[in-house]
């Protein structure tokens, strides 16, 4: 193979994607490939059998405006998602320096592996949607006919239109407001996007309230009187993957066109973007200069102030930990739509509260507990370890009250008993999903935020376990009492697993 | 007339210090650092000075030994011994989004420090470190330097009895090295200790009272310049009387490999 071709990068930049996946799947240990690979083997049986629950009864539904409707929508919350994932890799790819100078400096026609490196977007977008939509398309494939396999095909196109418009925007915010607020602007707008997915979910559940089917919505007068003709390019992607050919190689021909006009356009200047983006970095930011002397205080007092301002000065920390705060949006919605429904939508807010505040516990934990950047400084002080912990606890608790409170107190004048309930949930929600983050903690750099979940599995799923525990108590305790030990002896028996399973009772 | 002379106390005092990871990284290491000496631990790469200070400051438990800061038990009360000790990393761990005044603030809120006390010593501090300029501008954009010289005012602003660092020195310019090394010299001038790990052996031959050399994991040879000539075999007047610290410390790691 001749060395600094666009092939040449392809294998190099494939190998590195590849040692990389290794590495996050194995967390770092090879030996453990084999027990992942039976894991992803198992996973991957138990999400066909999902999927045959799901979509088996719609693999013979007919080319009409219901089934285009439903599989536009599923089509498009699905790309959101592609289009985040793309965003975040493209932010990525400029931010991050890694072999920046090694290229720029060498010889070769560097826009080559720019132009390569774009492209691996688009196809790490698709490849990382082909194993989460694979279950669904086989069983609609086994139960409706190979005309679906075309559904496959659709995904390759929805990850290179995800890539070229993840390159688009990224390089339009770069010339709109400099590369210093583009990463924070992308990673936000990805965030926000990625989040988009899973609200439509929700909220198209929650329109659909009262019936089985989460996509009644998608199915009543008031959409369906609106669709376009079953003629209209707006069917293209949804035709695609119900095996219409002709669509599948129009709707393919245009995205990959998309993500080569892209290439075409960006790849060349890829290198000063990246060179302006690592410049922006280093940029000096100057705090308002305070007059005000050294205030009296206590250690713990100075920790936790500490903790609050780290947070409040970093935006796309701020962006990343009170994300789950989007996921109030839908609950918001039903108790906008259920005003005058009373308890039954008071009783379906609880578990969502409940379950946000776990969710932001924890990701606020794993900040002051394990993501310390000055770990020898606060190691050396000469105040008790225990001592250090529990004022970084009480950061955790006093941020999650400044969000929970407002919302509590507006719950306690509709309904006291559930604005109790979800003030226990939160409480205990919040402890739970601290107290793993101690028990699992391990030092790391705040900027490592995003990679926190793949640092420990155990942690991040049981963290996810506790916090789903906890809601479903809260949810059936603002019902009855009596009924909700069951799921708070669950909720304890994930807690107690986590303890059990972490690196220092391990080690003990 | 006799003179009574008081011994000298001592700032440090290790004995059979012991710490194991898959091999010996410490193995029975025995030390004296006394009050007001700048002392220089040299030694080869993975000899285990770090591994060393690091049991000093409390930030690594010895698997055996004793430690002894200004005489006190660091083992058994570590929270006294951290009162009086500072720790400087060759990585200087400081917090990005505070300014170096808001950093100064901070350290001095962890070691308990009255207020007015800690704001007159950080703004000199500032001043000695030429950091006012930059006082109120977060820590993300500065350079190694800026940042090791805001590292250096934080373990100076709760005036530390002992200070131990771990290569304080590399990465650094000229400048910013001439002004470390300056501060550290008027420290021990005003009676401190310092304890130091540094690999710029020109460092330790012109600032250290005295040098200990280690290697794998123990004292190897111990003394002023002129004393580690004796032990590596040259004396005084001799064909290397005039060797420098490189040669000696070379000769002495040559010595130690070759009887292991």
């Amino acid at each position: 193979m001749t060395p600094g071709t666009a092939v040449w990068f392809a294998r190099h930049e494939s190998r590195l994607a590849w040692r990389d996946w290794l590495s996050m799947i194995t967390a770092g240990r090879r030996e453990r490939l084999r027990r992942v690979v039976i894991a992803i083997f198992v996973f991957a049986v138990f999400m066909h059998f999902v999927a045959y629950w799901m979509v088996g009864r719609y693999a013979d539904a007919p080319v009409d405006t219901s089934t285009l409707v439903t599989i536009t929508a599923s089509v498009l919350l699905s790309w959101l998602l592609m289009v985040s994932q793309a965003m975040e890799s493209m932010t990525r790819a400029f931010y991050s320096r890694s072999d920046l100078d090694l290229i720029l400096a060498s010889p070769v026609a560097a826009q080559k592996l720019f132009a390569v490196r774009i492209a691996t977007v688009g196809v790490s977008v698709a490849a990382m949607a082909i194993p989460l939509a694979a279950p669904f398309i086989d069983i609609l494939v086994v139960r409706g006919g190979l005309r679906w396999i075309g559904a496959y095909g659709l995904i390759v196109a929805m990850g290179a239109a995800a890539a070229a418009l993840a390159v688009g925007f990224t390089v339009a915010l770069f010339r709109i407001i400099g590369p210093k607020r583009t990463r924070l602007v992308a990673q936000v707008v990805a965030a926000v996007i990625g989040a988009a997915f899973v609200i439509g979910l929700q909220v198209a559940a929650i329109l659909s309230y009262g019936t089985i089917s989460r996509a009644t919505v998608l199915q009543s007068y008031a959409v369906l009187a609106h669709a376009p003709d079953l003629a209209s390019i707006v069917w293209w992607p949804a035709r695609a993957a119900m095996g219409d050919w002709v669509a599948l190689v129009g709707v393919l021909a245009v995205s990959l066109a998309l993500l080569a006009a892209a290439i075409a356009l960006v790849a060349p200047r890829f290198g000063e973007y990246a060179v302006a983006a690592t410049g922006a970095g280093t940029a000096r930011v100057s705090q308002v200069v305070r007059q005000n002397a050294f205030k009296q205080t206590s250690p713990r007092r100075v920790l936790r102030r500490k903790e609050w301002l780290l947070l409040r000065r970093d935006p796309w920390l701020v962006s990343q930990t009170f994300m789950q705060m989007l996921y109030l949006i839908p609950p918001a919605v039903l108790l906008w739509r259920s005003f005058d429904d009373g308890d039954g939508a008071y009783n379906l807010l609880v578990p969502v509260l409940v379950m946000a505040a776990g969710q932001l516990a924890g990701g606020l934990a794993w900040l002051a507990i394990s993501g310390e950047d000055a770990p020898d400084l606060v190691a050396t002080a000469p105040v008790p370890a225990s001592f250090i912990l529990r004022a970084k606890v009480e950061a955790v608790l006093g941020a999650v009250a400044v969000v929970f409170v407002p919302l509590l107190a507006v719950l306690a004048i509709l309904s006291p008993w559930h604005a109790l309930v979800a003030s226990a949930g939160i409480v205990i929600a919040t402890m739970a999903a601290t107290s793993i983050q101690l028990w699992f903690r391990s030092q790391a750099k705040r900027s490592q935020f995003r990679r926190r979940q793949i640092s420990s599995r155990v942690a991040t799923f049981t963290e996810a376990f506790s916090s789903i525990g906890w809601a479903a108590t809260a949810a059936v305790a603002s019902v009855s009492l009596v009924l909700a030990i069951a799921p708070a002896l669950i909720a304890l028996l994930v807690l107690a697993g986590a303890w059990i399973m972490s690196p220092r009772t391990a080690a003990a | 007339m006799q003179h009574f002379n008081p011994p000298t106390p001592l700032a440090l005092e290790i004995g059979g210090l012991v710490k194991r990871f898959d091999r010996p990284a410490v193995d029975g290491l025995d030390l004296a650092v006394r009050t007001g000496e700048f002392y220089a631990l040299l030694g080869p790469n993975g000899a285990g000075k770090t591994t060393t200070l690091r049991m000093i400051a409390g930030l690594l438990r010895p698997d055996a030994g004793t430690i002894k800061v200004a005489g006190i038990d660091a083992l058994a009360d570590p929270v006294a011994a951290k009162q009086i000790m500072a720790w400087i990393s060759d990585e200087p761990m400081i917090y990005d989004k505070l300014t170096p005044r808001e950093y100064l603030e901070f350290v001095a809120g962890l070691w308990g420090i009255e207020p007015t006390v800690a704001e007159s010593r950080a703004k000199n501090l500032l001043a000695w470190l030429d950091l006012v300029p930059h006082a109120h501008e977060r820590c993300e954009g500065f350079s190694k330097g800026m940042r090791q010289k805001v590292a250096l005012a934080g373990a100076l602003v709760h005036d530390p009895r002992v200070i131990i660092l771990d290569e304080p020195l590399t990465g650094l310019d000229a400048g910013s090295a001439r002004q470390v090394k300056s501060v550290l010299r008027e420290r021990v001038n005003a009676g401190g200790t310092i304890i130091m790990t540094t690999h710029i052996l020109e460092v330790a031959e012109r600032m250290a009272d005295r040098i200990g050399v280690i290697a794998h994991g123990k004292l190897i040879a111990e003394g002023t310049l002129d004393e580690l000539r004796l032990q590596a075999g040259w004396a005084n007047g001799g064909a290397s009387g005039g060797a420098s610290l490189e040669d000696t410390f070379l000769a002495l790691v040559a010595e130690q490999a070759q009887a292991a």
